[in-house]
């Protein structure tokens, strides 16, 4: 397992110290370099403190969403209420570009454990779950140890770190299913039924896993909780900006020379990232498209890629930050093969419960093959553009939505590709 | 497995294993010997009510099997109290509990939109050449089953491959010749 190339022009390397450094999976190794600090912290305070200092550093989901994390864990009944609360932590890692909860899980696992307990006393949950992914077998025997060592030595269980609090915490491995990552799917597959979302409210604060108010949360996001608790809300708030403060791991993906894992301050320019960080495109080729934010995410074009890589920022462009993975397209490559393949995940993906997203998925993707083979017609513009207002807000869960940004980016942005192909049988890549 | 498997991660071992896959496939029960039963009480004991332990043991299945066959649904449900056809329901939403036996190594090729743009494609093909099969199908010696996968988690090391339970990372089509090689070679080694 080799760690992606780092490179020290920009990084900052809050949540990746230690990723690449095998003996820092250890618990004995991990403590010398400050774990559970954080923890030891956390146990001496209310509750409501631990929110408030989360709330006060600006900390926003990064499961896909950026929804702020104290606010979400303010949501949680309080102290009068005395039903089971839980917290699930979100390691389905399943969208198209992102590998970032990955290398947190692999390499920093003890991050993520004190992450989830610390949010666990927040929300008054005795019993936290890690849903991890069914294809990340390599990850479970570092996980499992790390879990299994924390229990031994008093960071689990039964008076965690010699405090009159306990707090459980199992992992939870899936089978195989994306739409298992979106909160109310993976509460259903926790719950042992398919992994199929239903419709919010009631949201999982009220209702949640096992029917009991639950949080979800991603494994980035609980993985920047400990230092935060260890050094304070202003601290965080040094890197990032006002409204997207601390850092982030980007997965940079695609036609790149360095393609991999880095950690950045929120706010430098995406082009950046892309061509001093990742060293630009390989070959000196041209960037033709980049999706910034994962699979779901609307296209850029060359001329975009100024934007500053905050929620703001790409909002602002016209795309979203999304899960922060970049997936850049050369010259050389044909965005209407590119945008069909994403197509067809979603529509391989689909649960099949709504029968927009279930019928409007696969349509899109016989149409965008049909082109691809040239039996295109001008008309199918039309549909597809029909099809994506069909598949915008009407379904239980976003998965739908997800496919109508790269693709009706792609028909705003990039309609020559679509003509090229439909009218001459030819391609505008190079 | 020397060390006592906490509770904690009972439900949570890898279920891929290459010994239980191919010619060595088995249906045994599940519930019969000591350490099935220990098992099944651990993983039972981490969730308050019985069917959250379903996807744990449909895991334990496969890890034991290398297959879940309805026999073994049968059992899990026996064991949670659920009905048959539910558990059926439920281990056919999932892609990775293999219905049917599948080949020693099963290869799982990323052609999802980072790999697409490195010759996920053509890695593909290749694996089906240099193996002599078809999407899905086993080769006639039990050893390879060779499927297209959605995205794997790794994209920054495109193209990703996933052999039983291992990556495989960064693989051109180039690669593929000695990689299907080596998987002979360990088979052999083993059947020795
Ligand atoms: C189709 C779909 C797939 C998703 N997949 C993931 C995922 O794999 N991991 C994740 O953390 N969040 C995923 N999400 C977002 C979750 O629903 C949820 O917002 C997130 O886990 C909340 O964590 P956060 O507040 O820490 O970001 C997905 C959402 C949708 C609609
Ligand atoms: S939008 Fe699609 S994935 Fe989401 S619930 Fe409906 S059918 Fe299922
Ligand atoms: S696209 Fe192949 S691993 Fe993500």
């Amino acid at each position: 397992m080799a760690f992606p190339h780092r490179h020290d022009l920009e990084t900052t390397t809050l949540l990746s110290r230690h990723m690449g450094e095998e003996e820092a999976r250890h618990l004995d190794t991990w403590l010398e370099r400050g774990g559970y600090e954080g923890l030891r912290k956390a146990l001496t305070m209310e509750p409501e403190e631990i929110v408030q200092v989360v709330k006060d550093s600006g900390l926003r989901g990064r499961g896909g969403a950026g929804f702020p994390t104290g606010m979400k864990w303010s949501f949680m009944p309080g102290a009068d209420d005395d039903r089971p609360h839980y917290l699930c932590c979100n390691a389905d890692e399943s969208e198209p570009g992102a590998f970032k909860d990955r290398e947190v899980l692999r390499w920093s696992p003890h991050l993520l454990i004190e992450g989830c307990m610390i949010a666990a006393r927040a929300i008054r949950a005795r019993h936290a779950y890690i849903y991890i992914r069914g294809e990340f077998f390599p990850v479970l025997p570092i996980l499992n140890r790390a879990v299994s060592d924390a229990y031994r030595e008093g960071y689990l269980g039964e008076g965690i770190m010699g405090s009159g609090w306990s707090c459980d915490l199992t992992v939870h491995v899936g089978a195989g299913a994306y739409i298992a990552g979106e909160e109310t799917g993976l509460m259903a597959s926790l719950e042992g039924r398919r992994a199929e979302p239903r419709v919010k409210p009631p949201f999982p604060a009220q209702v949640g896993i096992f029917g009991q108010p639950t949080t979800v949360n991603n494994v980035e996001t609980l993985a920047a909780v400990p230092m935060i608790l260890t050094n304070g809300a202003e601290w965080y708030r040094q890197w990032g900006t006002e409204k997207s403060p601390g850092t982030k791991l980007w997965c940079c993906s695609g036609h790149l020379n360095r393609p991999g894992n880095y950690e950045m301050a929120l706010g430098v320019p995406l082009k950046d990232i892309l061509f001093d960080v990742c060293g630009g495109i390989p070959e000196g080729r041209a960037v033709r498209a980049v999706i910034p934010g994962g699979s779901s995410t609307a296209y850029l074009t060359p001329d975009e890629l100024d934007c500053e890589t905050t929620y703001e920022g790409l909002k602002e462009a016209g795309s979203s930050l999304g899960t922060a993975s970049p997936i850049v397209m050369d010259e050389s490559t044909c965005l209407l093969r590119a945008t069909r393949r994403i197509a067809q995940f979603y529509a391989h993906e689909s649960c099949g419960q709504c029968v927009q997203c279930r019928e409007g998925t696969e349509w899109v993707t016989e149409i965008l093959t049909r082109i691809e083979h040239g039996d295109g017609r001008m008309e199918d513009i039309d549909t597809l553009y029909d099809l994506c207002e069909q598949l915008t807000g009407r379904t239980i869960c976003v998965l739908a939505d997800s496919v109508v940004f790269p693709l009706k980016s792609s028909l705003d942005k990039f309609r020559d590709e679509y003509e090229a192909h439909i009218l001459r049988d030819t391609c505008t890549a190079t | 497995m020397s060390e006592e498997l906490h509770p904690s991660v009972a439900g949570a071992q890898p279920y891929m294993r290459e010994e239980r896959q191919g010619s060595g496939t088995t249906d045994e029960p599940l519930f019969e010997s000591d350490e099935g039963r220990e098992r099944l009480e651990k993983i039972r004991s981490r969730y308050p009510s019985a069917r959250p332990a379903l996807l744990p043991l449909l895991n334990y299945a496969q890890e034991k099997n290398g297959w879940v066959s309805t026999r073994a649904m049968e059992e899990i449900a026996g064991a949670l109290d659920l009905t048959p056809a539910c558990v059926h329901s439920v281990a056919t939403f999932y892609t990775m509990y293999n219905k049917r036996p599948v080949g020693r190594y099963l290869i799982q090729v990323c052609t999802n939109i980072s790999c697409h743009l490195n010759r996920g494609d053509d890695v593909l093909e290749r694996f089906l050449e240099e193996t002599g099969t078809r999407p899905g199908e086993t080769s006639e010696n039990g050893l390879f089953t060779v499927v297209e996968a959605e995205c794997l988690g790794a994209c920054g090391f495109a193209t990703v491959v996933q052999i039983n339970e291992d990556y495989v990372e960064n693989v051109t089509p180039e690669k593929v010749p000695d990689i299907v090689d080596a998987l002979w070679a360990r088979a052999e080694g083993r059947d020795a």
